[in-house]
Parts: structure tokens; sequence; C-alpha cells
């Protein structure tokens, strides 16, 4: 690993020829120093709306989920729009961990470690709504398999339903397990280093005792790489289950065959938008500006591009199937004429705008390499992939098979109180992970060390 | 007691070049501690090829297995239902719809139990007493650790010095 060849032409990923040891220096900084008032300031606004969402799932428990604003038509509308949305964005950290690691693709290195943490906290926010939709969450364990009061009761294993709770399980504990065992090194590391005896007891815990022997480092990179190799299939299963639950159903407008590569394109688009706008906030409030360069910031943009390309070819077969198939209830699906000009217009053309027009800017050599323009992308990305979720289950609810029972949709304040509560929750546990654990692989990027400075000598 | 040396590098090029010159000479290297992975190390030190993927496909087979069985018996022995117009009263004929469940059980099987593994072959449990001996070889040093015969002290410490250790140390356990 650290004698891996890359060509001199290729840009450097690490700035300002570093040494071994200002990597650690550089990534001990937020851990050692005192945090700023930004920091404190964002973490005050992340409980407050963790706080408002907290209130809120409590209402929707004592009360009921009437007080969510679904009806008869439209029984699921935030909250599984909100569940889609989370575990998509969950998708961007394994797949830059694993699937990058596995196609050797150093420019990982710098952002695979957040990219994890992000994976990791927002499949913890995705979970919460399918629990919390059901309604009687103290009965969620009945979707385990484990033996009851209730004779021969099983889930069932039929279902995409219950596919999504061993999807959404796996999925969540072995990114967790990726992400821990890659984090051990990096305890022990500032284990060796801090000098409050607090600090090292808590670190002495977290690192299991590591060493960094030989040999443990030839178990390390061969658990690293078979992990890698495990999580890459759960990438594309984990969406393609999520997509399940509405392709198997015989809702016009769901029960589609492109669902599974369309979502996991959809996943991997906004998962990257997410860890573009995280990054952007990272780079500048811990100086990280050596690491996450425009390079990194590029090879993101394009990863976009290319996912974005593969979601609008899919938007294009449905629009044309729905026009194609002469249906006339196809007609009022999520992509549509009737849904250009319908009561839903706003979202059809919120998700069009975000999703197809704005990240062809991404074309752009100057807008593609601009941290402040691929952070402004990043969040139109994530507003539009929202929107396309929310069109997704609620246009295609809207206009089912019993013209009679046609509907629309407001959320109610619970609704919108519980999102923002998530996304709450979500900056809370990003803003605490960043303070006190290594933001970078700082054993993975010191093997790259040595090329990325001959690099910058060559420029 | 036991004597041994510690020595110190600040490059992983000269620690390798160092490490083959000990080898040449015979000397018995105990154990190497770097602050990260160094391709080619294992085969230079000889050290086995680690079973642990081997391991890893023999639990992800037993998830398979504990998964088709699980599901044979929720849903064909113990509790046969006619679902949608869907009888499961045989399970290879359901067996497509089994497939998402089975292929998670077996990757969360391969996956935990493959890091179990791996922590306990390392001896890594919550709180154990670190490895390293020098805190410095987790930042920027790498160490390696020579057990010493009598009389070949001076030899071992002038080849150390002279192949590029930053500091050598003479110990004793």
């Amino acid at each position: 690993m650290s004698n891996h060849y890359e060509s001199p032409i290729r840009k450097p990923l690490i700035l300002g020829k570093k040494t071994l040891k200002n990597i650690t220096d550089d990534i001990l900084k937020p851990i050692e120093n005192k945090a700023g008032n930004l920091w404190w300031t964002a973490l005050l606004i992340s409980i407050l709306a963790f706080l408002w969402g907290l209130v809120c799932i409590f209402y929707t428990i004592g009360t009921g989920i009437g007080v969510w604003g679904l009806n008869r038509t439209i029984n699921w509308a935030w909250d599984i729009t909100n569940f889609v949305w989370w575990v998509g964005i969950g998708h961007a950290g394994t797949l830059i961990s694993a699937v990058l690691l596995l196609f050797r693709q150093k420019w990982r290195l710098s952002i695979n470690r957040s990219a994890e943490a992000m994976t990791i906290f927002a499949v913890i926010q995705a979970g919460l709504f399918p629990i919390i939709h059901m309604g009687r969450p103290w009965n969620a364990h009945w979707v385990l398999p484990i033996p009851n009061q209730f004779g021969s009761l099983w889930p069932n294993f039929n279902s995409p339903l219950l596919w999504d709770v061993f999807a959404i399980s796996t999925y969540f504990s072995v990114s967790t397990v990726f992400w821990f065992m890659g984090l051990i090194p990096d305890f022990a590391m500032i284990r060796d280093r801090v000098s409050d005896p607090f600090q090292k007891k808590i670190y002495s815990i977290l690192s299991f005792g590591w060493g960094g022997r030989s040999k443990d480092w030839q178990r390390f990179e061969e658990i690293s790489l078979i992990l890698a190799g495990l999580c890459t299939p759960l990438v594309f299963s984990v969406h393609t289950i999520v997509s399940f639950d509405f392709s198997t159903s015989v809702i016009k407008g769901w029960h589609s065959t492109i669902f599974p590569p369309y979502f996991v394109a959809g996943a991997i688009f906004s998962g990257f938008a997410m860890v573009q706008t995280l990054l952007g906030v990272a780079r500048k409030v811990l100086s990280l500006e050596s690491y996450i360069t425009r390079n990194h910031i590029e090879s993101m943009n394009k990863i976009i591009l290319l996912t974005g390309g593969i979601v609008l070819l899919a938007y294009i077969s449905e629009f044309i199937l729905a026009w194609y198939s002469g249906n006339p209830f196809e007609k009022f699906i999520y992509f549509s004429k009737e849904a250009a000009k319908g009561p839903f217009w706003w979202a059809f053309w919120a998700l069009i705008i975000c999703n197809v027009i704005i990240p062809q800017f991404l074309w752009i050599k100057s807008i593609r390499r601009s941290f402040f323009w691929s952070y402004v992308i990043a969040i139109i990305i994530n507003i539009g992939m929202w929107f396309e979720r929310f069109d997704i289950i609620v246009l295609n609810l809207s206009h089912d098979y019993l013209p009679s029972s046609w509907t629309g949709f407001l959320p109610s304040f619970v609704d919108v109180g519980i999102f923002i509560g998530t996304i709450g929750l979500f900056f809370v546990l990003y803003l605490l992970y960043i303070r006190a654990f290594p933001v970078i692989s700082q054993s993975e990027l010191k093997t790259i060390l040595k090329t990325e400075n001959k690099k910058q000598e060559n420029e | 007691m036991n004597k041994y040396v510690h020595a110190l590098y600040d490059n992983d090029s000269t620690l390798m070049n160092s490490i083959k010159v000990l080898k040449n000479h015979d000397f018995n290297i105990h154990e190497v501690y770097s602050p990260f992975p160094i391709h080619n190390l294992d085969k230079i030190l000889k050290l086995k090829k680690t079973n642990l993927s081997f391991l890893s496909f023999i639990y992800g087979f037993s998830g398979f297995c504990i998964a088709s069985i699980l599901t044979w018996y929720a849903m064909i022995l113990d509790w046969p239902q006619n679902i949608g117009g869907k009888p499961s009263f045989s399970w290879i004929r359901n067996v497509p719809s089994f497939i998402p469940v089975i292929f998670e059980l077996s990757i969360f099987f391969s996956a935990h139990f493959m890091c179990i593994s791996y922590l306990i072959q390392c001896k890594l449990f919550p709180g154990s007493v670190h490895k390293n001996p020098d805190p410095r070889t987790t930042d920027n040093m790498f160490l390696v650790e020579i057990h010493i015969k009598k009389n070949n002290t001076e030899k071992l410490v002038n080849l150390l010095k002279e192949n590029g250790a930053m500091e050598v140390l003479i110990k004793e356990k």
C-alpha cells in the first residue's frame, strides 16, 4: 500500500508537502483544541431543531398518526419520503469507502471517514420513520423473527417491508463495523498523543489496545478489503430493496421494473450531494484545505454528473412509458404531462429544475472545480432529491385507480417538525463526531504521502 | 532475562532496507510497529497468510444456511399461509421472495463474525493495554524489535545505525 504508484502527471491529492507528523497534527487539531463559536452556534441550532422534532415524535406517539397530514388516499407521504431520502443520503458513504476502495481510487482517502460517518447518521434518521409510522413503536420488535407469546406468529418473509427490515439493519450494522474497524488505528494515534487523562482513558478504551504490529496490519488490510467486498453488494441491494416497497405493488407509477437501478443511482446522486455539503463546511471549519482539494470536489462532481445522467434517463423512460402505454391512469403518474400541470405542478417542476437542469452546470469545468458553486449545486440537488421521493409517493397516490378517492395533500406542523428534527439530530451527531473523532483516516492517508509529495515536486 | 533492541526509523523505505540487511545477517526480528500498513513487509518478514478471508466465507455460508432454515421453518413448516394468492407450501417455489433476506443475513454473518475473529486473533479488546512499546509508532515513527543473542549486540547496533536508524535502545524483559 505504501509504495503505491500513481502517474506523476495526476494532480496531487495532498497539498503543501506534508510530513507524517503534519498529518497527525492536522487531524488532531479539532480534538485537542477548544471548539469555536461557530461550532457552538451550529450545535445549539441543531439541538433546538432536534428537540422540536422530539416533541413532535412524542406528540405523534401519544396521539396517533392522525396528527400527520395523511388521509385515506395518501397514506404514505412525508414519513416515507423522508425515509427514502435519508437512506439515499446514506449511500455515498459506503460507496466512497467500499466501491472506490475496490477500484483503488486514492482520492477517496481524505473524504471516506466523513462520508462513512454521514452514512451511519443518515441511516439512523431513516430507520426512525418506519418505526414511528407504525403508530405503535413499542411493538416495533414484531418485525423481527423472534419467538413470541402468540404461538406460530412470524413476520411475512414474502413482504418487501420485511426485506427492508433486514436490508436497513444489515446495512447499518455492517457500515458501522466497517467505520469502526478503520477508526481503531486512528484512535490509537490519538491515545498516544493526547495529554488529558480523561481523553487518554476514553481513547484507550476505543483503540482496543492497537499497537500497529506488522501482523495486525496484514490482517487489517485483509479485513478492509473483504468488508469492502461485502459492503459493495450491500450498497446496491439496500436501495434496490427499498425500491421494491414500491415496484412490487400494483399502484400505477410505482409498478416499474426500472425502479431498482433508478433508485440506486438516485441514492448515490443525493448521497454525493450531501457529502459535498458536509465536506464543504468541514473543510473550512476544521482547516482541512490541504486534504480536501479541488480535485476531490471535481471527482465527486463527476460522479454526481454520471448518476444524475442515469436518473435523467429513468425520468425520460417513465415519461415515455406513461405516454406510450395509453393507459388513462398512467397519465397521472409523477412523470407525466398531467403531473406537470396538475395540482402538484410545483413539486414536478421543483424536481426538474433541481435534479435535471441545475446539475448540468457541472459540465462547465470552472463550476465543477469551484468550492462555492459545488456547494450551492449540492444543496439544490439535496432539495431536488427530496422532491423526487415526494413526487413518487404523493403524486402517484393522489390520483389512484378510483377517481372518486382522488385527493390532495397538505403536511401538518408535526410532519414538518419531525423532518426538521431529523435534520437537527443528523447535524448534532455530525458536529459531535467532527470534534471527537479523527475526520480523516490518517493511517490510510499516510500511505500515499510520498507519491503525493513527489507529484508536487514534478509540478 | 531476555535482551532485545528497539530501532526507530522515520521512514518506511529506510525501515524496509534495514530489515533486509538484518535478515541477511540472520538477526531475529521479533516485531515491527508502524503507523500505517507497509506494502510487502509481510513477505519480507515471512508472515503466514491470514485465514480471515476463508473464515469470512465460512461465516457467510453459515448465514446463508441459517436464513434458508429460518425462512423454511417460519413460512413453510410452522405457519404456512396463503398470502396474496401465493400459497407457501413449498420452500423452493417461494425462494425468489426469500432471496433478499437470505442475501442480507449471509452478508451480516460474514461481516460481523469475521470482525470478531479479527479482534480475537489480534487480541484487541475494549480498553486492553496498548501493545506498541513507543507512542511515536502510531504517529510518524517505525520501530523494529530484535531479540539478541549473546555477544552480538555491538554488531547489531552498528548495523542498525549504519542503515538509517534514528534511535537504538537496548532493553531487557
